[in-house]
């Protein structure tokens, strides 16, 4: 598989501050990367570098193969889409004058830009300044932007920052169909819940350190964290869970038609719980709960050790 | 080429809707009638005078308002972009640091040129329709030549402005520091040289050097392109610090030439340097 971006090496340093150090990565083209990560891991210096936008101290990287310097800048900024953090346009500039005003440097009929203004619901202000829009609109902006020109990869800093629920969902459909279309993107956030539905891969970065890369799957093999296993049932259980003594955690809430109980227990463990639990004829439903994504990061992040995925 | 062409017709356009190229022409063609027009009240004579006394007069005022015309123009070129946020996504397109830097100075360059002509030229124009004996080719050779020197030095001025807001990190003291440009520039040179001039008592040596000096700072450059010529009509003060010196026309030319690319070669350098 092909990479649109790989990393060897590399190490960001301003002044007396590693923001990034000994980072190796390679993000496969054609899928969903979280670029994971707690307020100054160093997401947004590790785009930034992609871009060419900061120097690395240490190490090379190249993006869809091409290396990162600045006599490659420009051949590197035609194939990459960019969504900054707290994106920011010219407050006097309509939506319709900014989308024509960057379609010139990527070479874009501005039809295509104000095609891309609808497509991210913004049809209705295409003619608005845009210092009247709202964080959300200037996000949707900020996505029209990005898609101009239709790069192979796309970085996208903290995009749902600002977006209500519906405009999140609308955006994580449009990276899925950007993903079906074969495009790469890099999703840079700490709002791991909206995301973990999403990803096919993960790069969990603390403290300027890779600590964890891979698919989700294996993080969660990795980090071997419980997993909590709810049943409902209608009549006797105690004698069966007495017989399972790695189950760590019972916790019951009786109902009017019998009693939901979860129960935590180790994840090499999960399928005899399961087959003990669906053994018991009170049995009327049972889920299974994963760790979710944002306590595997808690997970990771509080372990030293790198809990790679692969 | 291409994008700092889209970079400076947008900047052009941006001056026009802040009323920048309206403001500043409406400036210099109020101050032109002005002293063209009242430039001889003080010997108890109104209205048009002689042709070089009237240029004498614009040079010593264009010297003063276009330098602060060019800081104020774009002090905030870089610094207002970083702070705004802008910087970082523009430099995310195919758009090289230098491409931007020139398409902005370009395109304050041309404001402050199109206000210039605009306002002093209409200004000259409606003198000469009340005064039809100052009607010639050779007054508006001259004014032309003023315009483009007075053009240059709003450039030379534009690119001490990118400089400074390249240098700085902040809107505010950008601003600050453009307005100390002006006044160390503008004001304070001359006063230093002229300090020397008077406490030395015309030392040979340095009434020797003092002519090259002038050549460092781009308000005198643009006064010896209009004033050496004029044979007295101008600032007696300025022109006693280049007496006995024959500069060639070229040679001035090439120094306001020069004034705009070497303040704007160092904020390209620099530029070029910073991470964003």
């Amino acid at each position: 598989m092909d990479s649109a971006i790989e990393v060897t090496g590399l190490g960001k340093r301003y002044n007396d501050m590693q923001v990034l150090d000994d980072i190796s990565v390679s993000i496969p083209t054609g899928q969903i990367v979280g670029m994971l990560g707690h307020n100054g891991a160093g997401k947004t210096t590790f785009l930034k570098l992609a871009l060419g936008l900061v120097r690395p101290t240490a190490g090379e990287m190249r993006v869809l193969g091409v290396p990162v310097r600045a006599d490659t800048q420009r051949e590197i900024h035609r194939r990459v889409g960019y969504l900054p953090e707290s994106v920011a346009f010219y407050g006097n500039l309509t939506a319709r004058e900014t989308i024509t005003y960057i379609a010139k440097f990527k070479q874009r009929p501005a039809t295509e830009g104000v095609m891309l203004l609808r497509d991210v619901g913004l049809a209705d202000a295409v003619d608005r300044r845009v210092h009247t829009f709202s964080k959300g609109m200037r996000q949707r902006l900020g996505l029209a932007q990005a898609l101009l020109g239709s790069p192979d990869l796309l970085l996208f800093d903290e995009p749902t920052g600002g977006l209500d629920p519906v405009a999140i969902l609308q955006f994580l459909h449009t990276v899925h169909k950007l993903r079906d279309q074969g495009k790469t993107i890099v999703i840079s956030s700490h709002l791991l819940a909206d995301l973990e539905p999403h990803l096919d891969r993960a790069v969990v970065l603390s403290h300027g350190r890779i600590v964890a890369q891979g698919a989700l799957a294996d993080m969660r093999n990795a980090v071997d964290l419980p997993v909590i296993v709810r049943a409902w049932v209608t009549g006797e259980y105690q004698a069966t869970l007495s017989e399972l003594p790695f189950v760590a955690r019972v916790t019951s809430q009786d109902g009017v038609k019998g009693a939901e109980i979860e129960l935590e227990a180790p994840r090499s463990r999960k399928l005899e719980l399961i087959r003990r639990l669906v053994e018991l004829p009170s049995l009327v439903d049972i889920t299974v709960k994963e760790p979710s994504l944002p306590e595997i990061y808690a997970r990771i992040s509080s372990d030293p050790r790198p809990a790679a995925g692969e | 080429m291409d994008n700092v062409l889209i970079v400076a017709g947008k900047e052009v356009r941006d001056d026009l809707r802040s009323r920048w190229t309206v403001g500043l022409s409406v400036v210099f063609i109020a101050l032109a009638l002005s002293i063209i027009y009242f430039g001889g009240a003080a010997a108890g004579q109104a209205g048009f005078t002689s042709f070089g006394a009237i240029l004498a007069s614009l040079t010593t005022l264009a010297a003063f308002v276009i330098p602060l015309m060019g800081l104020l123009i774009a002090y905030d070129t870089v610094v207002g972009e970083r702070e705004a946020g802008t910087l970082l996504l523009l430099l995310s397109y195919p758009l090289a640091p230098s491409e931007l830097l020139s398409g902005k100075l370009l395109g304050h360059s041309v404001t402050l040129a199109v206000a210039i002509v605009a306002g002093f030229g209409l200004a000259c124009g409606i003198s000469q329709i009340f005064t039809p004996t100052a009607r010639s080719i050779a007054v508006w050779v001259d004014l032309g030549g003023f315009m483009l020197s007075a053009a240059l030095l709003g450039a030379s001025f534009a690119g001490i402005g990118c400089l400074i807001s390249v240098l700085t990190r902040e809107k505010a003291r950008a601003a600050g520091l453009a307005l100390v440009a002006w006044f160390l520039l503008v004001i304070l040179f001359d006063l230093v040289l002229l300090f020397i001039l008077v406490a030395s008592g015309g030392d040979a040596i340095e009434r020797a050097v003092f002519p090259y000096l002038l050549l460092l700072n781009p308000v005198d450059v643009f006064r010896l392109v209009n004033l050496v010529g004029l044979k007295g009509a101008g600032n007696t003060f300025f022109l006693s610090m280049t007496a006995g010196q024959a500069y060639p026309r070229l040679v001035l030319w090439a120094a306001a030439a020069g004034w705009v690319l070497l303040p704007f070669s160092l904020a390209l350098v620099a530029f070029r340097k910073q991470e964003i």
